[in-house]
């Protein structure tokens, strides 16, 4: 059947768009609208005194200058805080324009409008701002120790304090379970600050009708429905009078679900203030100052294990940087804090974090968003074990794993949802046992000394993860046949590069049997889907795919129905191919699913000819029953959502082989191995082309990729020049292989794939050189001068 | 001070009155309305901006409009045959999963067609060297590798065809 597309490498649908140069990303829209720059502190921490824009008021081209105190009513006050939580005593989000303080290098002082962007960054550089410097806060350990504060009015620098426990079967404390187990161990594990940082800044278009006295916003964003009500809240806007759009974007990796930014609500204020259109493009500089950061983490670990490496007991200490504001809340910290466990089963389980504020950019979630570091710390602790008894790591991680028949299984925790941490279904031992065999795991001790005769020094290393998928609360989908036969379908959350136009026209064409180029999916726009959460926490495939399933099979069983009538047959005897409708074993028994679309709609006008058959004098409705029957609406369309009871739980594995240089100490990936079970899969090269993206992230963050900030608060390398993310050469060749154990919790069966890959890497290149090294890697990422200096202190 | 330029971009004659200041980059974009040239970092690190500029790669952030007047400039729009046929290396890329965002791909495009016209069967060394100018967040680079390969092969049946043709 050529309509059974759910599982196939189907080539995408975005791609003829985005090959031309016809894509259209945000600088694209809004020809010669004015543009906004804007004056950003240049000070970690510092008392806003004066703000003189006497010399900007000449600049050819200036159309306006705004600062705090020109903000009105909602605007002015602090942007939300989009996830409480009751740990979060102290939880603080900025102005969209500083007030008073600035609390980072990066924070939006005054916006200009001009002309266009340059005469904007003329006016910008012709704004004095006087400030007093007050005491930066740099460096997390620094900040807990709070000789000085980032807020006045947060003490000791802690947003929040979370401890969750487990205790083990038999009712002992984490800490108890540790003290008494026969070897304990208790080490400290260090992972740096990177960031999304995808190609594509983040920006915002406004377009206010001053006639229709409505809004129309374009966001490179993760969240376009949310935004919307951010803006409306903020700007006093009656909802329906605001429209959100997120065009294609460039790459979002997380740093685009936060929101409203300061520029999402400021460039519309604009709009409507000034009557018209205005646009912000950010610069990569401002990227790096203004956007966001994550990954920085110490973590303390106390583990105890018996003589097999089973953990009875696990404690582990968090300080969490969350720079200098908070508003995606706590979620960093959390995932860390339970995505930890993975795919074990331990004994008893203390975890305690403390989110700490510093004068830096702000921390949300960048793609794995906390389980890098979670997965850093468990596994680092599994190699540890395994190097105190003497056994293979991988039988350590065996002797640990939850077993196949234990599913669902509950850990015991509460997760990033707020529902408890349950996983759903996996199978964990045969994922190792497939990963052992692709590395070539046994036999790499005699490929370890072949190399040791040749003079080169190569190790081995593996990484285990869980990933908790596709979170709630819910995804929609809505699914329309016209009568020209084409299927509408859409979503209200976004894309930004996954392929979702090509997937979910797979599940539409699949489920309602028709060609998949009769479909065509819109994403993230509010003008056609206005309920939605967003893209993050690998759950657009989950959720919207689901759901447009859901919906598609709202519309299949209508379409029945009609086509029964038409045809004088049994709903249930109808079969639907190549988008036509006909009775099971008797393909001339049928009719097109365009011409069920026109009976669907009972009419009075006919607007074509084929309209005529569904007019009232056409005799194709029954006298004895009204046109449109109770329960029922006109058109063949569905709308359905997917709300899943909690999150799906994913799995993967990863091997590497690496070699260090003995001289340099440069560290070289000579093969990198994935085993990845993500359920059903809609397309596999979309999802290898998610696990390719995930691990050469992985890569930057475990041997490139830091945020230095000096003790002034300032970022050094702010820059691609010096903040060095991987080019093909730094990639090595990914090698895959997919395990499919399908989620109980969804009609498909599928969980998420869009952050795996990146999630193990740091522990098992870590895990790998420690292992050609023989000195242990507790901190993350390394370059070849860590290297060095960590073979001086050997 | 305006300069008034012409460019010949994607083999039509182009005119614009610009600033000195103003970034090749910005003057296609801007002024010319070719948005298909993406701009990720506007300081030579990226290769987003890469366009061809005489048939030579070049980084269009990096150099001003008024420069480039009286230049051959060819831009991802100017890739395809005017007929809308794609060229290899557009072909390629879709066909191998070559892009997610898609935000990198005009650069790697124009990057990867003047190296297949300088060497149309390339190892994978040198298709690794001749890419590694150019930055991408989505993909690993693995399926770009693949697809440059496969582009370097699409080039070539297209070649023996039109000599096919020829004859
Ligand atoms: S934008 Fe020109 S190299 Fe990055
Ligand atoms: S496809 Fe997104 S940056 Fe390359």
């Amino acid at each position: 059947m050529t309509t059974k597309l759910f599982g196939e490498p189907v080539q995408r649908r975005e791609d003829a768009r985005l090959i031309t140069g016809r894509g259209r990303y945000l600088d694209d829209l809004g020809a010669g609208a004015p543009a906004a720059a804007f004056v950003r502190s240049p000070h970690a921490h510092a008392r806003i005194l004066d703000i003189d824009v006497s010399a900007a008021l000449d600049v050819d081209g200036l159309v306006a200058i705004y600062t705090w105190e020109d903000l009105p009513g909602a605007l002015a006050e602090p942007l939300p805080l989009l996830i409480p939580h009751p740990a979060l005593t102290h939880g603080r989000t900025a102005c969209p324009l500083a007030r008073e303080i600035v609390r980072h290098v990066g924070e939006p002082v005054v916006m200009v409008v001009a002309r266009d962007r340059y005469l904007a960054e003329d006016a910008c550089s012709l704004i004095r701002v006087d400030y007093e410097i007050l005491t930066p806060v740099v460096g997390v350990e620094e900040a807990a120790r709070a000789v000085h504060l980032v807020h006045g009015d947060v003490p000791g620098n802690v947003g929040a304090h979370l401890v969750q426990e487990v205790p083990s079967a038999d009712g002992r404390s984490a800490r108890e379970a540790v003290e008494t187990a026969p070897h304990t161990l208790a080490f400290r594990l260090d992972v740096e600050r990177s960031a999304s940082m995808p190609l594509e800044g983040r920006g915002v278009y406004a377009r206010w009708d001053d006639d229709d006295r409505s809004l129309r916003v374009y966001s490179s964003t993760q969240s376009s429905t949310s935004v919307r009500m951010a803006i409306a809240a903020k700007l006093g806007l009656p909802l329906p009078k605001v429209e959100v759009i997120a065009p294609d974007v460039g790459g979002g990796f997380g740093v685009k679900i936060v929101h409203p930014w300061p520029e999402e609500v400021l460039i519309p204020w604009a709009a409507r203030l000034l009557g018209g259109e205005v646009k912000w493009t950010e610069d990569r500089r401002e990227h790096f100052v203004s956007s966001a950061h994550e990954r920085g983490q110490v973590q303390y670990v106390r583990v105890g294990f018996d003589d097999d490496g089973r953990v009875l007991g696990l404690d582990v200490n968090i300080l969490h940087d969350h720079g200098a504001y908070t508003p995606y809340g706590i979620i960093v910290p959390i995932i860390t804090s339970t995505q930890l466990l993975g795919p074990y089963k331990i004994g008893a389980y203390r975890v305690e974090f403390s989110s700490i504020y510093t004068n830096t950019v702000q921390v949300t979630p960048y793609r794995g968003a906390g389980r890098p570091q979670g997965v850093f710390c468990m596994e680092r602790t599994m190699d540890k074990i395994a190097a105190h008894l003497g056994l293979d790591r991988t039988e350590v991680r065996a002797a640990n794993f939850i077993q196949s028949d234990e599913f669902p299984y509950d850990q015991g925790l509460i997760f990033q949802d707020g529902r408890p941490l349950i996983y759903d279904s996996g199978n964990y031992p045969e994922a190792l046992r497939m990963l052992k065999e692709l590395i070539g795991w046994d036999s790499f001790p005699e490929l370890k000394a072949a190399a040791a005769a040749e003079g080169r020094t190569i190790g081995i290393g593996l990484g285990c993860y869980v990933e908790g998928t596709g979170v709630g609360p819910y995804e929609g989908g809505h699914v329309q046949i016209t009568s020209d036969g084409r299927v509408h379908v859409s979503t209200g959350l976004t894309s930004q590069g996954q392929g979702h136009e090509t997937v979910f026209a797979q599940i539409a064409a699949t489920e309602l049997g028709v060609p998949i180029e009769k479909v065509s999916v819109v994403t993230g726009d509010t003008r056609r889907f206005g309920y939605a959460v967003g893209t993050f926490a690998s759950r657009a495939a989950v959720m919207s795919g689901n759901a447009i399933a859901l919906a598609c099979r709202k519309v299949r069983e209508k379409a029945l129905r009609i086509a029964a009538d038409a045809l004088e047959a049994d709903p249930r005897d109808l079969e639907i191919t190549d988008g036509v409708v006909h009775v099971a074993g008797a393909p001339s028994a049928s009719i097109p699913l365009a011409t069920v679309a026109v009976l669907s709609n009972p009419l009075r006008y006919a607007f074509d000819e084929e309209a005529q058959r569904a007019t009232q004098f056409s005799g194709a409705s029954s006298m004895d029953r009204p046109p449109i029957e109770e329960g029922q609406e006109p058109g063949l369309e569905g709308k359905d959502y997917y709300s899943p009871i909690r999150s799906t739980f994913a799995c993967g594995m990863h091997a590497a082989i690496v070699r260090t240089d003995p001289l340099t100490a440069e560290i070289e990936i000579l093969r990198y191995a994935v085993v990845h079970d993500c359920g059903r899969l809609i397309n596999p090269m979309i999802v290898e082309g998610q696990i390719h993206g995930g691990v050469a992230q992985g890569v930057g963050g475990a041997l490139y990729e830091k945020m230095a900030y000096d003790e002034h608060g300032q970022l050094l390398n702010a820059s691609f020049m010096d903040f060095l993310m991987p080019y093909a050469t730094e990639v090595p060749r990914i090698e895959t292989a997919h395990l499919e154990t399908p989620s109980p919790l969804n009609p498909l069966g599928i969980k998420g794939a869009g952050e795996a890959g990146v999630i193990p890497v740091s522990a098992v290149i870590a895990s790998a050189i420690e292992d050609a090294e023989g000195i242990p890697i507790d901190r993350m990422p390394i370059s070849p001068s860590d290297l060095h200096t960590l073979r001086l202190t050997r | 001070m305006n300069h008034p330029i012409t460019l010949t971009v994607n083999g039509v004659v182009r005119e614009a009155t610009v600033p000195a200041r103003r970034l090749l980059s910005d003057c296609l974009r801007h002024d010319l309305g070719l948005t298909g040239t993406h701009v990720g970092c506007e300081h030579g690190v990226c290769g987003a901006c890469t366009v061809l500029l005489d048939g030579e790669p070049v980084r269009s952030c990096l150099m001003f409009a008024a420069t480039a007047d009286g230049h051959e400039i060819t831009t991802v729009e100017g890739l395809a045959a005017a007929d809308g046929t794609l060229s290899p290396a557009q072909r390629a890329f879709a066909e191998c999963h070559g892009l997610q965002c898609g935000f990198c791909t005009p650069g790697f495009l124009c990057t990867v067609t003047a190296f297949l016209r300088e060497n149309a069967a390339p190892t994978d060394e040198e298709v690794v060297e001749a890419i590694s100018g150019n930055l991408c967040r989505c993909t690993g680079y693995q399926n770009i590798i693949k697809a440059v390969h496969r582009a370097a092969e699409l080039q070539a049946e297209t070649r023996a065809d039109k000599e096919e043709g020829a004859r």
